[in-house]
């Protein structure tokens, strides 16, 4: 696997994100510096239950919902709430795991979900960092052989491409890192070719295995662990998506760019020799 | 010191309070299903509640302490005892070295939690000693407990813990020693009560028809067999939405209640996915999850809707209980 610093174009920065004007001056002394951006309006805060509450940003998958979501969950990150214990941010919003004990307050006969609440929203008022996390391209070998790819010659089928240009047109998509979920390290990636769209299978298959890259609608998964699922598979990668014991425990990371490099099966058997 | 495992059980498992901190990579929270019991056993032994406990389902093992070890049961009763004689629940209860603890015919409840003084050591995978069976790492090797498994345990000061204890142990020949005294019934959880379960509207309450929110709150659901620690699939009524809705996956949490297309809900249990794609209805509060984890397959749970503030203000309320429990342990142990 390749990891390289990944350097975006000046002034990149995503038009669903309004500059203060007060940052304005901030970015040009200093492009390091971490630019304070509103949050888009519109956003909704939801109890999930009575240790939980869901901060929605949109209604869409979408590169800069999702940017906007992972902007907050870095900042809830970086600057902790007391009774906070864990942030989970999605395709377009971010959960908040809390406990009410350390969000109560007797005298102000306030609920910790009220409480909680207002120091959410008042951080949305103010704004928050954009992401710190270095943008890594990580490279991810695919092997596209038969064995490992059961359902590619149905997927180009129906969508009236070659074999070999569903593999081009994967490894040309410009993939990003969306969400962490269904299992450990796994990831779901956007920006799949719209070419290659296909709905998941009427069917799931009870087990796939470990490395599977699939593809559904305009997105791609990687299987972390054998586990059931329904999304058609056209390729695997001997990469271990999720080690317990490595911190991170992932191989990818929310907002990675993700660029597929096809391999043959010889260099499959190199490489998954080499992570055992 | 160690516990070595004579028979294994039907699914013995090390659990804490979860791991929290790696949703965000996918990671599952897990933890007892029966918060409750878990923290009153480690309270008992003088363990922080965040230790690990020994959740025992349904049948429990045999476990043969070779040194003198304090332990303490709560939630289920699986008819535990030492020999011929009953182990007394949700109390300290002092082993003599060479006992061997064996469970016999379920009474009541589903989940029995052993907790330790000194707790289990093995060694916490992301911050947890709670095991991920599906993922096979935390708790002992990833996995249930197996025969001839030998887990480390135990501190130095058990024996004397309970002054009181470890002199009764010392003069008498009992097999074991236990005070008269235990932790209340709120610590309890029979879970053979018709009591209805509690529940929060959830995001999607209002996009199930009148009929299904009527039926939701009236109807009794038969938790299925199928029925494990990541989830309790439900069958009842079919509830309706008001129209199909295409979801985003996002976080849910212990206890919500997702409605898939068939119409059957499910409630999301300790070892639930970090994110979910079906409709939310509902959440259970979580003063009533420990009841819900206590109840069997083929049981029928009803549901009763309180607000959320009604639902936090119980909440405070039981963490009041535990933290009066608690001092009252302390008290118990300085003066017999």
């Amino acid at each position: 696997m390749a990891v390289e610093p990944h350097r975006r174009a000046p002034g990149d920065h995503g038009a669903a994100f309004a500059h203060r004007d007060s940052s304005g001056s901030q970015r040009g002394a200093n492009p390091d510096k971490p630019i304070v951006r509103s949050i888009p309006t519109g956003w909704r805060i939801e109890p999930v239950g009575d240790r939980c509450l869901i901060v929605e940003f949109g209604r869409r998958v979408d590169e800069e919902i999702n940017r906007t979501a992972r902007s907050v969950a870095d900042h809830l990150m970086a600057h902790p709430i007391e009774g906070v214990i864990d942030i989970v941010p999605a395709f377009t919003s971010v959960a908040i795991h809390y406990r009410p004990e350390a969000l109560a307050d007797s005298s102000a006969g306030d609920s910790p979900h009220r409480r909680l609440r207002a120091r959410i929203e008042a951080i949305l008022a103010q704004g928050v960092a954009r992401p710190s996390e270095s943008l890594r391209l990580v490279e991810v070998p695919v092997c596209y052989g038969d064995a490992f790819a059961p359902d590619l010659a149905e997927v180009a089928a129906a969508c009236g491409l070659t074999r070999e240009q569903v593999i081009e047109l994967h490894g040309a998509s410009p993939h990003i890192v969306y969400m962490l979920g269904f299992a450990p390290g796994f990831p779901y990636l956007g920006g799949l070719d719209a070419r290659l769209a296909m709905p998941r299978r009427a069917t799931p298959r009870t087990r796939i295995p470990a490395g599977t890259v699939a593809i559904a609608r305009e997105q791609t998964a990687i299987y972390s662990l054998e586990t059931p699922g329904g999304w058609n598979l056209i390729g695997r990668t001997p990469l271990k998506l999720f080690t317990p014991q490595a911190s991170p425990p992932c191989l990818l990371q929310l907002g990675d760019r993700v660029r597929f490099v096809p391999i043959s099966l010889e260099r499959f058997a190199a490489l998954e020799a080499q992570q055992a | 010191m160690s516990v070595r495992v004579a028979k294994p059980g039907a699914l013995s498992t090390l659990q804490d309070l979860g791991r929290f901190g790696y949703q965000r990579f996918g990671v599952v929270v897990g933890g007892a299903m029966d918060e409750w019991s878990h923290r009153a056993a480690n309270l008992l032994v003088g363990n922080r509640e965040s230790e690990a406990t020994l959740e025992i389902t349904l049948i429990g093992p045999s476990l043969a302490f070779a040194e003198t070890t304090l332990i303490a049961l709560c939630g289920a009763d699986l008819s535990p005892r030492i020999g011929e004689r009953p182990l007394p629940l949700h109390r300290p209860v002092l082993l003599r070295a060479g006992s061997q603890l064996d469970f016999g015919r379920r009474q009541s409840g589903c989940r029995a939690y052993l907790a330790v003084r000194g707790g289990y050591h093995v060694a916490p995978v992301m911050d947890s000693k709670s095991t991920y069976l599906r993922a096979g790492f935390g708790g002992f090797e990833g996995r249930a407990l197996r025969k001839d498994d030998e887990i480390p345990i135990g501190a130095d000061d058990a024996e004397d813990y309970y002054p009181e204890l470890g002199q009764s142990l010392r003069e008498g020949g009992d097999p074991f020693c236990a005070p008269s005294w235990a932790v209340g019934p709120s610590f309890a959880f029979t879970a053979e009560t018709s009591q209805a379960i509690r529940v929060i509207a959830g995001q999607q309450w209002e996009a199930l028809t009148d009929g299904g929110q009527a039926q939701f709150v009236s109807a009794a659901f038969r938790i299925t067999p199928n029925s494990d620690r990541m989830g309790y699939r439900l069958e009842g009524p079919k509830l309706d939405l008001r129209k199909p809705i295409e979801m985003i996956s996002e976080g849910v949490t212990f206890g919500t209640i997702q409605l898939p297309p068939d119409g059957n809900p499910i409630v999301l249990m300790a070892d639930r996915q970090t994110t979910g794609g079906y409709p939310k209805v509902a959440n259970v509060a979580s003063v009533d999850l420990p009841l819900l984890a206590q109840m069997m397959p083929d049981q029928r749970v009803r549901f009763e809707l309180i607000s959320l503030e009604e639902a936090q203000r119980l909440y405070l309320v039981r963490e009041q209980d535990m933290n009066l429990a608690t001092q009252a342990i302390r008290e118990r142990r300085q003066a017999p």
